[in-house]
């Protein structure tokens, strides 16, 4: 079913009593070409590509849960390419290109809204080094803004400028970033591959890898074996569990990140910002509530929760920028559990057992990189090469000396 | 989350910094014939279990202990604080 | 309009009156009232508005778990949105506003989306507004966003103070209902401390609400003996207006409670405090919420739970309607009818859904067993309902119940999942609680006074006995238990007009079948389509029935349709309140050098370096920016001497038989030769390789050395050599201690550096440069007995001194050194000075070692010591780190002397096209180098060593400019080190 304006019209006067489902609950077959575990937005996004770009559909995408039910569930919902390095910053903005047609791609209104982004920074180094990110952005074809303090107050008068710890100096604006509906984005993703043929199955938690000499050539789950010429693993958070199941150890480990929302506010935020000395980024949703967040707990958990001094912390943060926010109230805090990486950058590569790929260590990044990562993934899948903007997200980086560490804080995932 | 540190009896785990798996005490000989890669497994290749895990914080708002905690990750119960310089020392068989 | 709805009796103070407005129009209440019930009293019976269908909304509930009433308080930086009437303890003065409508209220414009609802059905807005593409972010987002939200900001820095503050106890009660109050008295009588936390400010729980009989007397003035039986215990401590939003590992509790905002006059205390309550057990006894049934037009103002109507009776004397119709599908909404009915409230119709005896007899009211509500009317009021039998009964007021749930909220904080319990249709507390933590009562699905009374006793006495204390040996308050038979009856399956399950966020009972028909078969797709429970009240009347129209649609039981949990926090919390006190200038705390009064007084303007502040610039009269003085500053230094703060610095003692051997394997640098009495240049990896962090150590005895690290890095450096001491090498005799803040360190620099000391160093010190050459070091004393420690390094490329002294004695000895160098010109110099000097001589800083750059790339490769090893020694060694054309450091001059560097710049060949590909380096520091007479910076590029004299082009397209610039030594002054040695 198309969705179009003319159809909601049609369906609202007959009692909205014809829509169908978005997808299909089907029964795993024996056998697939493609398996994908994990039906978040990186897998689901995984197998739209394969099937529409690549012409593969005998494909199938297992999802322990419900699809969805992780990160792509449950996160702050910016996008953004905002990258310094050369191995990022292609790719991000790939993914920024993709998600500014997505809506007309995929025929679903994921709400992708390009209400800019702004980074404050406070000091001279950090200005430097926002000039320097958004020199690269630039040359690679991204768009970036600098914006000084005069400029700041005219735009967003209501931050603190006069009694802030921290003064604003300036900020890096990239306007072409903003937020999406999140949830959106895996549902329209798993209707166009649920469209093109491919089997989403909910409620099939993979429980083994069938590994033979070295290859593997299938998967077992609760509801049985699942043969395939090839596996692709996308679990984010469940990355380090899942790859064991392989006998990987793999540069990743998982932290939790709690994200909060408020009680709805008429409009008060024009875009995304992010405070620049101390964790704290915020944007307004469009049911109005503030979607904020900060750093990671910081200690290795699978809990998909976290604890009161980190929910302190983003609080302060934000009161540093925006004490008018002081009389809202926090609704909701959630926490979703991150793949972070040893260098803060992600893998999209096989791995040493034959026909077994791994994506992941997205960090608490994922969300912005789920076209990109999906559409690299499904060539890496369907051509056996990386994609051009993905080449050096490899999982052998490390051993050869290539790090791509945004931050520069090195092998400490707590950090980055 | 409450760290009973052995000296100091129960402490907030916001005094503390944290650092990860424990293994990370364990820094393998830089003259061994592997050495490379006994490097990059340290540092890169850490334990990540979903369950008890073996892991460093350091009480930077404190006595400067660094201690060697057993945490479930995946209910955040801890069930072994031990000062991370007794494990070192027990590791090299004693001073 | 008086108090029209004002019935006799109640807890409240009707000797008092309080006068407040509601959209202007001034009403007056009693101490004792919310805002809700002297709304009611005044007969206001439409409050606020819909989020997204702007219906008309009246009063709902009673507590809390508000959909409704919410509302706008006070204006000014005061303006508190979507604040719940129902919770609001009313106050003399209290203004207060309905919110999210256009136009007034009664007529507000936004409802017309009402009208086209047909077409706004769940998910509407995923399958449209696509068209055409530039039309989301300009009309149809702006256009959604303006409709939807709550409430405004005042957009005004929140004028009041929060605190924090942390609380221990044996044991936290959770909710002053019967089963708390009960809990309290047990666990008060053992001995153990106790905290009994209630959000309300009226204690009691239903007890308040209800006519119940505890111990043979009425259950208010049973709850008034308890709670001054407790008040007179030390150690139990009683905190009202307080909530307990949060379960945290290990015991930690959140709480939040209102200190003023119940106050007329709010005076000077903070208006809220965040208490971490550190528990050794928690009992949770938060009683239960009522849920409401589903039918046609179940939104309108008028139509309340029937607990709520028993509550605004009993507790707060006034009728919410005149004419009160009852609905109920379990006999607990029968005491509706009963405790109405004995205020003399008109009762009337009873409808109860169960298709059996009725199981009382109502003076005056008709009764319909078996039947239910399937439509009402009256759009700003209810005027009538019509039931399945097609009788159509006026009333002005519906009571609903549907049964109720269990609050299993902070059950569910650790990820415990509720179990299903059949015999009272509601989710019970199950699966992993948070450890420490018991439930009872209603929370424990225990609904009927005396067993839930008796419960809290003994779940208390368990707990403190657990804990070693000894049980109370008082028996358990007694009680009566109630009727309670509830039907499984959660929706009206016959009404066709819409029927409200989330009253808030509109969502009815079609869109969750809508929602179930398009493929969204797990309960937490349903609610993220059709934004159920995500509302304010996060879904406390609105969840349960609709996880029941779910299992109804797919055919399935409940529990087999799943649950939802709860997250923090219970009830919203202010972000004034979790911030606390940290914001504005008190967001971080301030480090300030001891000379930090001294350069206040001398024209310094400060830059925050981490927590520090320190002096960037000192300004003289007649100077017209920062230039000019910075320009002065390293003029005069180069030319006679300049004295700079460095006491930020890390300093770390470091002492021991085996400290040198310990400095060998954390510098990349040799360090066992070291003499006494020198210092020597080091450089730190991180173990992956990537240079961390330089800074000199100097060698003051046979087993001592003191390290200086950057400012940035103190801290984290003396964490790593920690870390090294305790985990990694245990068996050297090595101990750390940081005395960063022990010592105020200055650098004396600049050809007059040492005529000026000498005038200060106690004989017989000899501070020649035969006696005391570059990278000599000694403790000594100043100024006649002063002890110091006296330095011969060079930052700035000068010969040049850095001195320390005991901290307290920084301040004077920075009014010494200048007034012993005012003979010499000498001048103060800030971190700008300080930052053109070390580029001028090439020394990296923070914009260099970044945390992505090695030794190599430093140009320091030849600092890692072949013949041993260092932390972060093998993995600098892998071969990507290592290629032919790494970056490396090196110097950068325009071609054209006039123009500008800019640093973040990054460098194209000449001839390249500007692109990503093409990208060589960047610039990472640039200053004005007044010494040159033109721009100089430091920057990194491919190959960077091999290409002095090659001009290549520096573009800044963030800026809008291009630099053409030549490659040169990034030592700009003194390249061979003679003056710095001289």
């Amino acid at each position: 079913m198309r969705y179009s304006a003319l159809n909601i019209l049609r369906q609202g006067l007959t009692g909205n009593k014809g829509w169908k489902p978005l997808w299909r609950d089907p029964t795993p077959k024996p056998e697939y070409d493609i398996v994908i575990v994990g039906a978040g937005g990186h897998g689901l996004a995984t197998a739209y590509y394969l099937a529409k770009e690549y012409g593969l559909t005998n494909i199938a995408v297992l999802e322990k849960g419900w699809l969805g039910s992780g990160n792509i569930g449950r996160n702050t919902t910016i996008i953004r390419s905002n990258y310094m390095l050369l191995g990022n910053e292609p790719f991000y903005e790939m993914s920024m290109k993709l998600w500014e047609g997505l809506e007309q791609d995929f025929n679903y209104n994921a709400m992708v809204s390009q209400r800019s982004i702004l980074n404050l920074f406070h000091s001279d180094p950090q200005r430097d080094a926002f000039v320097r990110r958004a020199n690269s952005m630039l040359l690679a074809g991204a768009d970036a803004e600098l914006a000084d303090e005069a400029q700041l107050r005219r735009e967003l008068p209501f931050l603190d400028f006069d009694n802030a710890r921290f003064p604003i100096k300036g900020g890096l604006y990239q306007r072409r970033g903003g937020t999406v509906r999140h949830d959106a984005v895996a549902w329209g993703y798993a209707r166009g591959a649920d469209q093109r043929g491919v089997d989403i199955i909910q409620n099939c938690e993979v429980t083994g890898f069938q590994i033979k000499n070295g290859v593997c050539a299938g998967v077992d789950t609760v509801r049985g074996p699942i043969r395939a010429k090839k596996v692709a693993v996308c679990v984010a958070g469940s990355s380090g569990r899942v790859m064991s199941l392989a006998g990987m150890r793999l540069p990743i480990e998982s932290h939790v990140l709690q994200a909060f929302v408020t009680e709805g506010l008429k409009p008060v935020l024009p875009g995304v910002i992010t405070f620049g000395a101390g964790h704290f980024y915020v944007s307004q949703s469009d049911k109005g509530g503030l979607v904020f967040g900060g750093d990671i707990d910081g200690y290795n958990t699978y809990a998909q929760r976290g604890n009161l001094p980190v929910v302190e912390d983003v609080a302060e943060g934000g009161m540093a920028i925006m004490p008018m926010i002081g009389r809202t109230r926090l609704l909701r805090s959630w926490g979703g559990v991150m793949d972070m990486s040893m260098d803060g950058s992600p893998f999209i590569d096989k791995t040493h057992i034959d026909g077994l790929y791994f994506n992941g260590g997205w960090c608490y990044g994922g969300f912005k990189a789920t076209p990109a990562s999906g559409f690299c993934y499904a060539h890496l899948l369907a051509k056996d090469t990386p994609h051009p903007v993905a080449t050096e997200y490899r999982l052998d980086r490390f051993r050869r000396g290539h790090l791509i560490d945004e931050k520069g804080v090195g092998a400490q995932p707590n950090l980055h | 989350m409450i760290i009973n540190h052995p000296l100091l009896g129960p402490r907030d785990a916001a005094e503390f910094v944290y650092l990860g798996d424990a293994s990370l005490m364990e820094r393998p000989d830089p003259q061994g014939p592997e050495a490379a890669d006994n490097f990059h497994d340290y540092a890169y290749l850490r334990k990540n279990p979903a369950g008890e895990h073996r892991e460093l914080w350091y009480h930077e708002q404190g006595d400067r202990s660094w201690l060697v905690v057993t945490r479930n990750t995946l209910t955040h119960e801890i069930s072994k604080v031990e000062l991370a310089r007794d494990v070192a020392v027990t590791r090299r068989g004693g001073q | 309009m008086s108090q029209v709805n004002r019935i006799k009796g109640g807890l409240i103070d009707t000797n008092r009156s309080l006068t407040f407005t509601f959209n202007g129009r001034k009403m007056q209440g009693h101490p004792g009232d919310t805002l809700a019930s002297a709304l009611l009293a005044n007969g206001q019976r439409l409050v606020g508005r819909s989020f997204k269908y702007h219906r008309p909304r009246g009063i709902f509930t009673d507590g809390s778990h508000e959909p409704n009433a919410l509302v706008e308080l006070e204006s000014g930086a005061h303006l508190e949105p979507n604040t719940r009437a129902t919770t609001v303890e009313l106050y003399d003065g209290l203004s207060a506003r309905s919110q999210n409508h256009r136009g007034s209220l009664e007529h507000d414009l936004m409802a017309v989306t009402d009208l086209l609802s047909p077409f706004m059905a769940a998910g509407f807005y995923y399958k449209t507004f696509m068209w055409p593409k530039a039309f989301w972010e300009k009309l149809y987002e702006p256009m959604i966003r303006i409709s939807a939200g709550l409430g405004s900001l005042s957009m005004k820095e929140d004028p009041d103070h929060y605190d924090k503050g942390f609380l221990h106890c044996d044991l936290l009660v959770i909710g002053a209902g019967p089963a708390g109050l009960a809990a309290a008295l047990a666990a008060g009588h053992s001995g153990a401390r106790v905290i009994l936390a209630d959000e309300d400010f009226r204690p009691g729980g239903r007890l308040s609400g209800e006519t119940f009989v505890v111990d043979d007397i009425a259950g208010a003035e049973w709850t008034a003996q308890a709670l001054t039986e407790l008040a007179a215990m030390d150690n139990v401590h009683i905190l009202t207006r307080t909530t307990i939003y949060g379960a945290y590992d290990h015991g930690v509790y959140g709480a939040l409670e209102r200190c003023t905002d119940h106050l007329a006059v709010k005076g000077d205390k903070p208006r809220q405090i965040l208490w971490r309550i550190y528990s050794k057990r928690a009992l949770l006894t938060a009683g239960a919420t009522e849920r409401p049934i589903a039918f046609g037009n179940n939104d309108r103002p008028g139509v309340m739970l029937a607990g709520a109507v028993r509550t605004y009776v009993n507790r707060f004397g006034v009728t919410p309607g005149r004419e009160v119709a009852l609905f109920t599908n379990n006999d607990d909404g029968w005491r509706t009818a009963s405790d109405l009915a004995a205020k003399g409230v008109s009762i009337s119709a009873i409808v109860d859904a169960r298709d059996q005896a009725a199981p009382a007899t109502i003076p005056g009211a008709q009764v319909f067993m078996g039947q239910s509500v399937v439509d009402t009317k009256g759009r700003k009021g209810l005027k009538s309902i019509t039931l399945s039998g097609g009788h159509t009964i006026p009333t002005d007021c519906l009571a609903v119940s549907g049964g109720w749930n269990p609050n299993v909220h902070l059950t569910c904080h650790q990820r415990g999942r509720p179990d299903w319990h059949e015999g009272i249709n509601a989710f019970v507390p199950g699966g992993a609680l948070p450890p420490g933590m018991a439930v009872a009562g209603a929370a424990n699905g225990t609904l009927t006074l005396g067993a839930a009374l008796s419960e809290g006793h003994r779940a208390a006495n368990a707990m403190t006995k657990d804990l070693g204390f000894n049980a109370s040996r008082k028996p358990a308050p007694k009680a009566e238990d109630e009727a309670h038979e509830c039907a499984a009856f959660w929706h009206v399956g016959a009404s066709r007009a819409r029927a409200w399950v989330d009253l808030q966020n509109d969502v009815t009972a079609k869109d969750i079948k809508q929602a179930c028909v398009e493929g969204m078969a797990s309960v937490e797709l349903v609610k993220r389509y059709t934004t159920l429970g995500m509302a304010t009240d996060q879904g406390k009347t609105s969840n349960i029935t609709a996880l029941a129209i779910m299992a109804e649609v797919n055919g399935k039981t409940i529990p087999e349709t799943g649950t939802t949990i709860f997250r923090p926090p219970y009830t919203p919390v202010a972000m004034g309140a979790l911030a606390g006190r940290a914001r504005g200038k008190d967001f971080r705390p301030y480090r300030l050098t001891p000379s930090h009064q001294w350069a206040k007084a001398n024209g310094a303007t400060f830059v925050e370096t981490g927590n520090w502040l320190r002096a960037q610039w000192f300004a003289r009269p007649g100077e017209k920016g920062w230039r000019d003085s910075v320009d002065r500053e390293v003029k005069m230094t180069r030319a006679s001497v300049g004295i700079c703060d460095v006491t930020t610095l890390g300093k770390i003692d470091i002492q021991g038989r085996d400290a040198a051997e310990f400095l060998n394997r954390i510098y990349t640098n040799a360090w066992l030769k070291l003499p006494v009495g020198k210092v020597r240049y080091g450089l730190m990896l991180r173990e992956d390789g990537i240079a961390y962090d330089d800074g000199t150590t100097a060698r003051l005895g046979e087993n001592h050395y003191v390290m200086t690290t950057t400012t940035a890095n103190a801290v984290l450096v003396f964490r790593r050599m920690e870390f090294a001491r305790q985990c990694l090498w245990p068996d050297l005799d090595v101990h750390l201690i940081s005395t960063t803040d022990g010592w105020a360190q200055y650098a004396v620099a600049g050809p007059n550096a040492r005529a000026l000391l000498a005038k200060l160093v106690d004989a017989p010190f000899d501070i020649s440069n035969e006696a005391f050459p570059f990278m000599a070091c000694a403790e000594l004393s100043v100024c006649g007995g002063t002890k110091a420690r006296l330095f011969r390094i060079s930052f700035s490329g000068e010969m040049a001194y850095e001195i320390a002294v005991p901290t307290r004695f920084g301040n004077s000895l920075m009014e010494v050194l200048m007034e012993a160098g005012r003979e010499f010109d000498a001048v103060p110099y800030g971190t700008e000075a300080l930052g053109v000097m070390r580029i001028e001589k090439g020394h990296a800083a923070g914009n260099e070692l970044n945390g992505q750059t090695t030794a190599l790339n430093l140009g320091m490769a030849g600092f890692i010591n072949k013949n041993k090893d260092c932390i972060g020694k093998v993995l600098s060694e892998r071969p990507d780190m290592n290629r032919d054309d790494a970056i490396r450091l090196v110097g950068f001059k325009p071609v054209d002397h006039s123009q500008k560097l800019a640093a973040g710049a990054h460098f194209i060949t000449k001839g390249d096209t500007a692109n990503m590909a093409n990208d060589q380096g960047w610039m990472s520091s640039v200053a004005f180098s007044p010494t040159f007479g033109h721009s100089i910076g430091l920057g990194f590029i491919k190959r960077g060593h091999q290409r002095t004299g090659e001009v290549v082009r520096a573009v800044n397209p963030a800026r809008g400019s291009e630099v053409e610039v030549e490659i040169t030594s990034p030592h700009f002054f003194d390249p061979d080190g003679g003056i710095q040695r001289g």
